[in-house]
């Protein structure tokens, strides 16, 4: 099944399944990865699932959208990757996907 | 030894969030979540807003899927809990069957306020907390038909949004001299009103349900000037109660909620508590207060998960909150309590995006802000760190 691995801050390294369809949030808090809050639930409302792509995959998963943008503008954390997890639709082709996530979620 | 085991009584955003974070604060032992609600436990707030207008399936509300609790090993049991009986350590089910536990959270959360008017047992007459509450007001909310919403606060405005928006005609009815009177400035009540009233919806303010008329099935609303609103249906959200006679039952300390202190433990040092069922001293606010909202309730949650296991955590997160109406999307930073002074920027009473800044002594202590989730996120940012605010700088940059 493909993978996608969360890379926390100091280093630690969560596998969860990609589950096509759903959010790369919702593959996060189905599987318990910690350090997504999602606070919101997906509305893209709270900034708590702040996440930041491996470059290498940024094209295929995507840029973030206007809102997304204003949401991370002022994030410290932030990369040219950034992106809010629950805004990014997963593919089962993006096996190997890795993300890292930030220190802190706020 | 058996190995021991937690138990979760109260299956929504508390309840769900304490069991995640039991397994990743390194509970081995067993984990029993019980709730009263037969679907997998959901998100509560697009109750009134997505899931109302039909725009969603309950299932795509879940919080978690199905297939968490069973990779993590998270038994669920749907039954009501009667009765903690605390020199046994067990619970008693409505079943009838008891089930002990080692540790024990309760995450009973709240339910509404019941309008107290002649008439309020009427057919028709709706309140708004559970999916299966949303699934009745469904079949009553056919385009074309009068709503009446009782009460003007967020939940009560979302309703509003979500039933004209498909096509119903919508009477708010306010018995305060604003909407959201309790929780904004009147600036803020004021483009609220503005919004609804272009949209098409009747608001009424300082106008109290007197009686609610009809034979068997409600036909209109009469108010205490004498007035009457026709009414096919009426959605009552005037706010909610703690659920806390389970607690009280078991001689826990309950002041219109029940006391938790900073690791979310109760006045039994082996029982914790978290979410909307909660009252806490903020040191923040310097008082204790009872959220009632998703973060409070999921940051509750994870500090009485770590307690459980031992470990050293305190309820910390600035309070906030989001509201969505229309297009609009309110996002609040921190709690306004004790604000003394505001500033605007942006042009509420034309435009349909602004942020009103609440300060104390000159000092920002939150912010309401509609469609700009940068000066959101910059607040709560700010106020979370304890920075300093600019607000010169922050009001600066959007007059540009
Ligand atoms: C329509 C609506 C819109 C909202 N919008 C927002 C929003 O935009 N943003 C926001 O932050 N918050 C919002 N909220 C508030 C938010 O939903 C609550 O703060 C949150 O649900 C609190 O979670 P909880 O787990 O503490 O309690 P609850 O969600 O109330 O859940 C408690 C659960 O425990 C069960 N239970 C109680 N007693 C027992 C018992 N004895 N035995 C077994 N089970 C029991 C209840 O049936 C319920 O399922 C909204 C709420 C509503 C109703
Ligand atoms: S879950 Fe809240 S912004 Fe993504």
């Amino acid at each position: 099944m493909a993978v996608v691995t969360f890379m926390s801050h100091d280093g630690e390294q969560h596998e969860a399944p990609l589950e096509e369809g759903s959010s790369l949030m919702q593959v996060a808090t189905n599987n318990a990865i910690p350090g997504i809050d999602a606070d919101c639930g997906g509305e893209a409302a709270c900034g708590t699932c702040h996440v930041i792509v491996d470059p290498a995959w940024a094209d295929k998963v995507g840029r973030s959208g206007t809102e997304e943008e204003e949401m991370l503008s002022m994030n410290p954390e932030r990369q040219p990757t950034s992106r809010l997890s629950c805004q990014v639709k997963v593919c089962e082709s993006w096996d190997g996907l890795t993300v890292q996530l930030p220190e802190f979620q706020m | 030894m058996s190995s021991e085991r937690a138990v979760v009584v109260g299956a929504s955003h508390a309840g769900v969030q304490l069991v995640t974070s039991l397994r990743q604060e390194g509970w081995s032992g067993d984990i029993v979540l019980v709730g009263d609600e037969s679907a997998l436990p959901y998100q509560r707030p697009p109750l009134s807003k997505a899931y109302l207008a039909g725009k969603c399936s309950l299932k795509e509300l879940a919080i978690r899927s199905e297939d968490f609790y069973v990779k993590q090993d998270v038994e669920r049991v749907t039954a009501s809990v009667q009765e903690i009986d605390r020199s046994a350590g067990e619970l008693v089910l409505g079943t009838g069957d008891r089930l002990s536990y080692d540790a024990l959270a309760l995450c009973t959360g709240a339910h509404p306020r019941r309008l107290r008017a002649e008439g309020a047992d009427l057919d028709g007459v709706h309140y708004l907390r559970r999916s299966s509450d949303v699934e009745r007001i469904r079949e009553d909310a056919i385009p074309g038909r009068n709503a009446v919403i009782v009460g003007g606060g967020y939940i009560g405005l979302e309703t509003a949004a979500s039933l004209r928006s498909s096509g119903l005609h919508v009477t708010v009815l306010e018995a305060a001299d604003r909407v959201l009177e309790r929780v904004t400035a009147p600036e803020v009540s004021a483009f609220f009103t503005r919004i609804h009233q272009e949209e098409g919806v009747d608001v009424r303010t300082n106008a109290s349900v007197e009686a609610l008329v009809g034979d068997t099935r409600l036909r209109e609303v009469v108010l205490a000037s004498g007035e009457s609103v026709r009414a096919d249906f009426v959605i009552v959200g005037i706010g909610i109660e703690p659920t806390t006679e389970l607690a009280e039952a078991a001689g826990l300390a309950v002041d219109d909620g029940i006391l938790i202190d900073a690791h979310a433990r109760t006045s039994d040092p082996d029982i914790v508590a978290a979410g909307d069922c909660t009252s806490q001293d903020i040191p923040r606010y310097g008082r204790r207060i009872r959220l009632e909202s998703v973060p409070s309730a999921v940051e509750q949650a994870k500090v009485a998960a770590a307690t459980i296991c031992g470990k050293d955590k305190e309820v910390a997160a600035l309070p906030w909150f989001w509201s969505d109406q229309y297009d609009l999307k309110l996002q609040i930073a921190g709690l306004n309590t004790g604000y003394d002074d505001i500033v605007v920027s942006g042009a509420p009473t034309r435009d349909r995006d602004f942020t009103c800044y609440y300060l104390r002594k000159g000092e920002p202590i939150a912010a309401d802000c509609v469609n700009r989730p940068r000066d959101f996120m910059t607040t709560k940012r700010m106020l979370t760190q304890g920075t300093a605010v600019d607000m010169a700088a922050l009001t600066a940059e959007v007059a540009v």
